[in-house]
């Protein structure tokens, strides 16, 4: 890709277990092992797969909340792996992080308005009046009203919290926006909801998005590009509607079909059996062979790469490569 | 099975529910009605609020001091739940006659307990209608075959936290098999894990229960979840039943302006978004009569004066609504 506004190179973030308790050995953690890929401007660009496979680690280790273990994460061209705290301070600005949980995210001892003009305050040298105005204009952006600017968090409900989460990282301005589980926990009518307000802010502020989420539904319908990952790797990329209706990567193909349809009931046989793998020990050679229904003793040897099979699609597989 | 006729096990009757809080009267089920037949599996989905965790704890008289319940009947096999006495609620009903299969994997099995002690208790204490003849040791075997759980007696000695969630939910399921219970309530049993190890857990719960004379009770607010195990959904709104019907027929011909709307509000495949306007109202001052009037674009004065009864619009479809949606 051109001019990638998001480029990620061979990412790797470990964490050590700590030892000692009723006689746990220590151990590396490879949360994330090894993920590279480049997301464009304007882009809604999606992240799934199941709890442990590394997404919301890769979230926070791009935005430095995480410092990686290997691998470099470029914006805009620009190296931003090993800034010193002063620089990525200025650099948060343009790359924010909407969390799981806004409830918790948010001051419970604040009212919405000191939360919404913590980080203009931080960010820029605006006077209070401007302020002001900015935290107003922001609070009708995302469909709340100014006269609910005196409220504390827990006087909104779970949708209006996502609301303010958003509310107060788009009066910085960012250019790209990560979302991690975004609906989780939502019901599905107040979902819909969210959703039309990430597409109009997306249009309105010229967002990027990296949207990470195990809800498959919504990432199609969400998402022009998506990664599925598994085990701290990306084992398939592609366009969304192409990935969709024809997965290639065998995981991909078990994860879609094992996604409940409303009003059909799925056919027997396309389950998968076990569980997603200890990412403290993780099987020799591609990391999902034990649950593959195709595996070859190639497999279970030697890891595949991601390689590109066509356009604008990449598959980590020994059968399709 | 429609719910009528003489094999209903589980009734449910204008089932009132009211919380006393320091806010106020939170009126939780506004006459709910529920029947679940012998060997059914009706799906209970709504919303969060939408009343549907209350009701099924109102079946086992296990709500919290702070709720009343003001109307209503509830009886399972003809025998009347409201009257029977606590010690003749534990003896016969509770862990017996019906069984719980709860939301939460991790947190749900006693952690200082191996997993074969916990189920040798539940033979002794409850007894192990669910499978054959033995020792207490020999059933927990069995009914873990059962659930699929790879060579149990390996397991048996195992504690909660060195088993994965989706071993600990076939645990659970296994729990609420082995006292041969008439009726299983499933609260949310897939909610907590991933979306692979649910397809494995649901495709279980079938093939042990259809079939098998087993009756469930299946909360969710999953309508996907609840396509591939039900025969028959009830949808809940705001503390009130709305509509019901066999599961095939409900998400192909929805009759409640908003069980359609829920069903639109869905993702798909094509990328619109259309969501239901306006939010779910505050439980302490509901709307009058129908409940979903102020979101809904068919509502007239009628609708906010009235709850309307609920009525057969075809074999088994039963809508609570003035103006149900044509067929």
């Amino acid at each position: 890709m051109q001019n990638p506004i998001l480029r990620i190179v061979n990412l790797k973030k470990h964490f050590r277990s700590s030892a000692g308790f009723l006689g746990r050995r220590a151990a590396i953690i490879k949360a994330l092992d090894g993920v590279s890929l480049d997301v464009g401007k304007g882009e809604t660009f999606g992240l799934v797969g199941e709890s442990g496979c590394g997404k919301s680690t890769l979230g926070k280790t791009i935005l430095g909340i995480y410092r990686p273990t290997h691998g470099s994460v470029f914006f805009e061209g620009r190296d931003i792996t090993h800034l010193s705290r002063k620089e990525m301070v200025k650099l948060r600005k343009n790359i924010q992080y909407v969390y799981q949980n806004p409830g918790s995210s948010l001051d419970p001892r604040w009212n919405v308005k000191k939360i919404l003009a913590e980080p203009l305050m931080i960010h820029s040298s605006a006077g209070v009046a401007a302020v002001e105005k900015q935290v107003e204009e922001m609070m009708e952006a995302v469909g709340l009203t100014k006269e609910q600017l005196s409220l504390y968090p827990h006087e909104f409900s779970g949708g209006q919290q996502r609301r303010l989460g958003l509310a107060r990282i788009l009066t910085l301005n960012p250019k790209v926006v990560i979302l991690d589980e975004p609906t989780s926990g939502l019901d599905v009518s107040v979902q819909a909801t969210i959703l039309k307000l990430f597409r109009d802010l997306k249009f309105r502020f010229h967002l990027t998005y990296l949207f990470i989420s195990h809800n498959l539904g919504v990432v199609q319908m969400m998402c022009g590009r998506v990664a599925v990952m598994y085990g701290g790797k990306i084992v398939e990329l592609g366009e969304t509607s192409r990935l969709f209706a024809e997965p290639l990567h065998p995981y991909t193909k078990v994860l879609l079909a094992a996604i409940p349809v409303v009003g059909k009931r799925r056919e027997e046989g396309l389950s998968l059996s076990g569980e997603p793998p200890n990412p403290a020990e993780f099987p020799s050679g591609c990391r999902f062979w034990p649950r593959c229904a195709y595996r070859e003793d190639l497999c279970t040897a030697e890891e595949p790469s991601l390689v590109t099979v066509k356009e604008g699609r990449a598959v980590s597989c020994h059968r399709i490569a | 099975m429609d719910g009528s006729g003489n094999n209903v096990l589980l009734n449910v009757n204008r089932l009132t529910v009211h919380f006393h809080t320091d806010r106020g009267l939170v009126r939780a089920l506004d006459h709910a009605d529920l029947r679940v037949s012998r060997g059914e599996v009706v799906g209970l989905i709504g919303e969060s609020g939408s009343g549907k965790s209350t009701l099924a704890r109102s079946v086992l008289r296990i709500l919290p001091f702070s709720a009343e319940i003001a109307e209503g009947e509830i009886s399972l096999s003809g025998e009347d739940l409201l009257a029977m006495k606590e010690s003749d609620l534990n003896n016969r009903v509770r862990g017996r006659g019906i069984t719980l299969i709860p939301q939460d994997p991790f947190t749900s099995l006693n952690p200082v307990y191996s997993i074969g002690t916990q189920m040798e208790d539940i033979v002794r204490w409850k007894g192990s209608a669910g499978i054959g003849e033995g020792p207490a040791g020999a059933k927990v075997i069995e009914i873990l075959e059962r659930v699929q759980i790879p060579s149990p007696r390996d397991q048996i000695g195992k504690y909660p936290h060195q088993l994965s969630g989706g071993q600990r939910q076939r645990i659970l399921i296994a729990m609420a098999l082995l006292p041969g219970p008439a009726l299983v309530i499933a609260d949310e049993p897939t909610t907590a894990l991933d979306v692979t190890v649910e397809a494995q857990i649901l495709q279980l719960m079938k093939s042990l229960v259809l079939g098998k004379g087993i009756s469930v009770l299946f909360i969710t607010h999953d309508l996907g979840v609840a396509s591939q195990i039900c025969h028959r959904i009830v949808v809940m709104y705001a503390g009130q039943d709305m509509e019901e019907a066999p599961v095939d027929v409900l998400f192909s011909n929805p009759r409640h302006p908003y069980t359609k709307e829920l069903l639109e509000s869905l993702p798909n495949a094509e990328g619109t978004i259309r969501d239901i306007p306006g939010e779910v109202p505050n439980l302490i001052q509901p709307p009058p009569g129908c409940r979903f009037h102020p979101r809904c674009s068919r509502a007239n004065n009628l609708c906010a004066l009235v709850l309307p009864e609920k009525k057969t619009v075809a074999e088994g479809h039963r809508v609570r609504c003035l103006y149900p949606l044509e067929a």
